[in-house]
């Protein structure tokens, strides 16, 4: 009976080893199973997670390239900025440490602990950075007590200087860290969250060539963070420099004229269409733009009625006001409705209808031919060609100047400006044009809207007599060592096909309008050069915040434009200002101070005397294109500016 | 001292297989240290030392009959549990944990000999209690008790990964000897929540993050999570054909926790990729199912229990730390048999493959 009890229990134990062996295969296949998950089926995502695991990417931020005015005067450039940096993983003793740096560079113990305990979650071979901004003082102190100072570096990056502090602020623009949104667009593959870029202007503009190439190191890493060596490094490339068409000079005096003003000034060379002074007033402080803008300052940005933040050369659109009235007086003369010698009687207003238009000259002009309309600034002469005219026509005169179009500038929100046409109405309003309409858009009101740059360019056109340039900033490209890279050629946009008689007569109007008695621009009158040039005074029709009641948003705009020397004209100059009442007043000294700047760059002895100090400064910027380029110095990508402006 | 009957009836395929995984295990743990700054003896040099102490440890095991187990067990087993007290009052703390007991002239880990000690007394215990169509309730609560002592004792060192394999080794055993189905219900029904008080109180911190992040690894990436992942990312680069050997960037530049131990097979797989991961899989399954055969062809019960009880610690030694390393268990740290670098899991091994042996060289004396 025992017996056979064993060999039944010894019979089922078998069978039970039997069971327990299927156990095991299975429990085998799952772990077979499983790798086949891992090795084989996500090879290629643990492989490329491996190689990443190993190889630590430390970029190295490109310096950006500079912007040089036409004549190299340097505008933004690159200055070093020191900050004190640590490396965790070399340092044995924090706090010594910190209280040593305290003690020899007077900086905040307590700031530079927090900063340290901010970025412990990185990797420990990252250097943080305990200060920012510090002086080069400070920099050889620390270099005096290297060996009491282990794991403590000192990083030089870039930052962007504006040399001339404000000046051609809303032109040069500014730099800023790339947004999300900027990353998903267009253009904007290789950039990575934290990089700087281009926010405006010609920085924005041409930032593909300011950029330059961002290189960097593989590190070779281990699991605790510790550099094992460079696997390779790449060393980052300067941006190409831009060499814009301004004239530094002119700019200056430019923006001078303007004083507290707001408003905005384009100066053109008529011969090719290079900007030479690209003003929008008041301007801001672009720098402030590249890391924390203080809340206050951009409060006071926004807050300013003159709207500072605003290109109002590239985007306000003003309507022309009498400036507009070579264009009719050009359509009139094409259309033979007048001539040099047909004469109209103002008597200070035109009636249509049950309107009466009113001419600015209440006591009337009495007997005005085109040269009066033009120096004296008749509305009436205007009204009445303008009513014979119709819209159309007046529209297809400034068409043909290209107006109501962008001009093509590098720069970004290039506003059209508006010529009204009757086909415009019926499409923006659906009524049909009412030819009492016509005669403000005969003396540049109603709907008619222009850029400063539509301004600047007209005049231009008018001064060369039909040939419609590209307004255009940037003269040329060139690297890091001066070579260029590309030159702009000018561009010829069309031609205004307008006879030359009535390019003459128009001409010799606004000759008169500046050097004639009773003409209207005196003001931008040179003793040694003859100007021409044509005011202009536009109604502010839409009151901005009129609640508010403030008389200044009620003013009228003060334009004036004017081309010089008469003979033979180089440049060509618009000016608004805005609320100045007055072209003639307010905007015409201004005109003046422009032309009389650029005559004056041109005289060689002067260019030594004023000089903006422009070979020292050339000298200096070399050397700081050659302390950029080396790439050892930047340790951290740019993402930390904004700690330097904390 | 040695029988020459024995000598001649050696198990072969048993020794070939231990011995091929040992080599393979020397020839990884070069490849995994070699990032190591090594003072002294290098780790391979000590592996293959501890190799053939085991060998000889194994050899010596071999000569004894394991029937004097049978009566030694109890007393083996008491003995061990005082230890196990010891180390819980004078025990050599090291990372967080007590496990370390130092006699003097050497240190030993008594939870690491709880292992085989709990093989020998329940094979003693079941040896000697025969129970008709499974054990009840009531007959499975004596073994159970035995279990229970250690396995609270070295839970509380704390050591999850021991207390894991000691329990899991019983289970083994007791499955094979046959439970009854409402043994079964019961105590799963008695198990559950256990559990939970177990997670609630006995749990250190630790070991709750450790399950966490096995859970979840993207937990915490710097925890203990990290391992995981740094783990799976290394077996899963492998690849079909792997790395190369010393090629494993995850193993070369110290990505992996313990690699020359623990995980170790995360640098083998690395570097040998799923080819060389199949090989070494069907050489562990080759060794487990060679062990249940010795204990099927076993004629006595001490003998097939023990066997079975000796192929359960090394295969739930093979497969929780193969399957922690590619993330299907919790990180508990427990080696692999043979494999991984140490001398205190290579001993217990040999033991153990001393026994089998024994077992195996002895199966005709009946």
């Amino acid at each position: 009976m025992k017996e056979r009890r064993f060999v039944r229990e010894l019979l089922e134990s078998k069978q039970r080893i039997l069971a327990l062996s299927f156990v095991v295969g299975v429990a085998f296949l799952f772990l077979v199973i499983r790798l086949w998950h891992l090795q084989i089926l996500n090879a290629d995502d643990y492989h490329a997670r491996s190689e990443n695991n190993r190889l630590r990417f430390v970029p190295v931020a490109a310096s950006r390239g500079t912007i040089l005015d036409r004549n190299g005067v340097m505008l933004v450039s690159n200055r070093p900025s020191f900050s004190l940096a640590v490396i965790p993983q070399e340092v044995k003793d924090k706090e010594a440490l910190l209280t040593l740096l305290s003690d020899l560079l007077g900086l905040d113990r307590v700031e530079m602990s927090e900063r340290w305990k901010k970025n412990l979650g990185r990797a420990k071979y990252y250097p943080i950075v305990l200060a920012s901004n510090i002086t080069r003082d400070q920099v050889e102190i620390v270099e005096e007590n290297r060996l009491r100072l282990p794991g403590i570096e000192i990083e030089m990056k870039p930052v962007r200087e504006y040399t001339s502090k404000q000046l051609a602020a809303h032109l040069l623009g500014y730099i800023g860290e790339v947004s999300e949104k900027e990353l998903d667009s267009k253009g904007f593959e290789d950039y990575n969250l934290g990089d700087y870029i281009g926010k405006n202007g010609i920085e924005r503009a041409l930032e593909a060539e300011l950029h330059g190439n961002d290189g960097g190191r593989q590190l070779e890493v281990d699991a605790r963070g510790r550099v094992l060596r460079t696997v390779s490094e790449s060393f980052p490339t300067v941006g190409n420099s831009v060499v814009l068409t301004i004239n530094a000079l002119i700019q200056k005096q430019a923006e001078r004229a303007f004083g507290d003003q707001a408003g905005a000034a384009v100066a053109m060379d008529v011969t090719n269409g290079e900007i030479l002074a690209f003003v929008s007033n008041p301007g801001f402080d672009p720098a402030l733009f590249s890391g924390k803008l203080p809340t206050d300052v951009w409060q006071g940005y926004l807050d300013d009625k003159r709207h500072p933040l605003e290109n109002k050369a590239l985007s306000g659109q003003y309507p022309p006001g009498s400036t507009f009235k070579m264009i009719t007086a050009l359509a009139g003369l094409q259309d033979n409705m007048i001539n040099e010698s047909t004469s109209v009687d103002c008597n200070g207003s035109y009636d249509l209808g049950t309107s009466t238009f009113k001419c600015w000259n209440k006591k009337g002009h009495r007997a005005t031919n085109l040269r009066k309309s033009l120096r004296e600034s008749c509305d009436v002469f205007y009204y009445q060609l303008g009513e014979k005219l119709g819209v159309d026509k007046i529209a297809a005169a400034a068409k043909a100047f290209k107006l109501g179009t962008p001009l093509g500038v590098e720069l970004l929100n290039e506003k059209s400006g508006l010529i009204p046409t009757s086909e415009w109405k019926l499409k923006r309003f659906g009524k049909r044009w009412f030819r009492g309409e016509t005669l403000p858009v005969s003396i540049g009101q109603g709907a008619v809207l222009m850029t400063p740059i539509q301004l600047a360019s007209m005049t231009a056109t008018i001064a060369n007599e039909g040939t419609i340039y590209r307004p255009y900033l940037v003269k040329r490209i060139i690297d890091s060592e001066g070579k260029t890279l590309k030159e702009t050629k000018n561009e010829i946009l069309g031609t205004a096909s307008f006879s030359k008689e009535s390019f003459r007569l128009v001409k010799s109007g606004m000759l008169s309008v500046v050097n004639e008695p009773g003409g209207t621009g005196a003001m931008a009158r040179l003793y040694d050069v003859k100007v021409a040039g044509k005011t202009g005074t536009s109604q502010v029709v839409k009151l901005r915040d009129s609640k508010k009641g403030i008389p200044y948003q009620y003013r009228d705009h003060a334009l004036f434009v004017a081309f010089a020397p008469f003979e033979k004209p180089e440049i060509a100059v618009a000016v608004v200002v805005e609320h100045g009442e007055h072209g003639g007043a307010a905007a015409a000294p201004i005109a003046g101070r422009i032309l009389r700047a650029y005559f004056d760059s041109k005289k060689p002895i002067h260019k030594e005397a004023v000089g903006l100090q422009q070979e020292e400064d050339e000298d200096k910027n070399t050397d700081e294109i050659e302390e950029m380029k080396k790439p050892s110095i930047v340790k951290e990508p740019l993402v930390n500016l904004d700690a330097a402006h904390d | 001292m040695i029988d020459r009957r024995l000598l001649i009836n050696i198990d072969w395929v048993l020794a070939g297989l231990v011995v091929t995984v040992c080599l393979l295990g020397i020839l990884n743990i070069y490849s995994a240290t070699t990032p190591y700054k090594i003072i002294g003896t290098a780790y391979y040099i000590k592996q293959f030392y501890w190799m053939l102490l085991g060998i000889i440890i194994s050899l010596f095991i071999c000569s004894l009959d394991y029937h004097i187990l049978e009566d030694l067990s109890y007393w083996v087993y008491g003995l061990l549990l005082l230890l196990l007290i010891a180390v819980l009052i004078v025990g050599k703390r090291s990372m967080g944990a007590t496990r370390w007991l130092n006699l003097g002239f050497f240190t030993i880990q008594p939870s690491e000999l709880m292992k085989l000690v709990i093989i020998v007394t329940f094979a003693r215990f079941f040896n000697n209690f025969q129970s008709a169509g499974g054990l009840t309730v009531k007959e499975a609560l004596i073994p159970l008790s035995l279990l229970a002592v250690p396995a609270a004792l070295i839970m509380k060192q704390p050591d999850l990964g021991t207390a894991t394999i000691v329990i899991l080794i019983a289970l083994s055993m007791i499955m094979y000897v046959g439970l009854r189905w409402s043994t079964i219900v019961t105590f799963v029904c008695v198990t559950i929540p256990m559990f939970w008080i177990g997670w609630a109180y006995l749990l250190r911190p630790y070991q709750k993050n450790r399950v966490l992040d096995f859970l979840n690894p993207e937990r915490s990436r710097l925890g203990t999570g990290y391992h995981i992942i740094q783990s799976k990312i290394a077996v899963g680069s492998g690849g079909l054909t792997g790395k190369g050997y010393i090629k494993g960037t995850q193993s070369q530049l110290s990505f992996l926790p313990e690699q020359h131990t623990d995980f170790a097979f995360s640098v083998f797989a690395e570097e040998w990729g799923f080819i060389g991961c199949l090989l070494l899989i069907i050489i562990y399954l080759s060794l487990v199912l060679w062990g249940l055969n010795i204990a099927r062809r076993c004629n006595d019960r001490f003998g097939g229990l023990l066997a079975v009880g000796v192929t359960a610690m090394l295969f739930w030694h093979t497969v929780i730390n193969i399957g922690m390393v590619i993330g299907l268990f919790p990180v508990v740290g427990v080696p692999l048999p043979f494999f991984s670098y140490g001398g205190t899991s290579m001993i217990t091994s040999m033991v153990g493959i001393g026994l089998l042996q024994n077992i195996s060289m002895r199966r005709f004396m009946f």
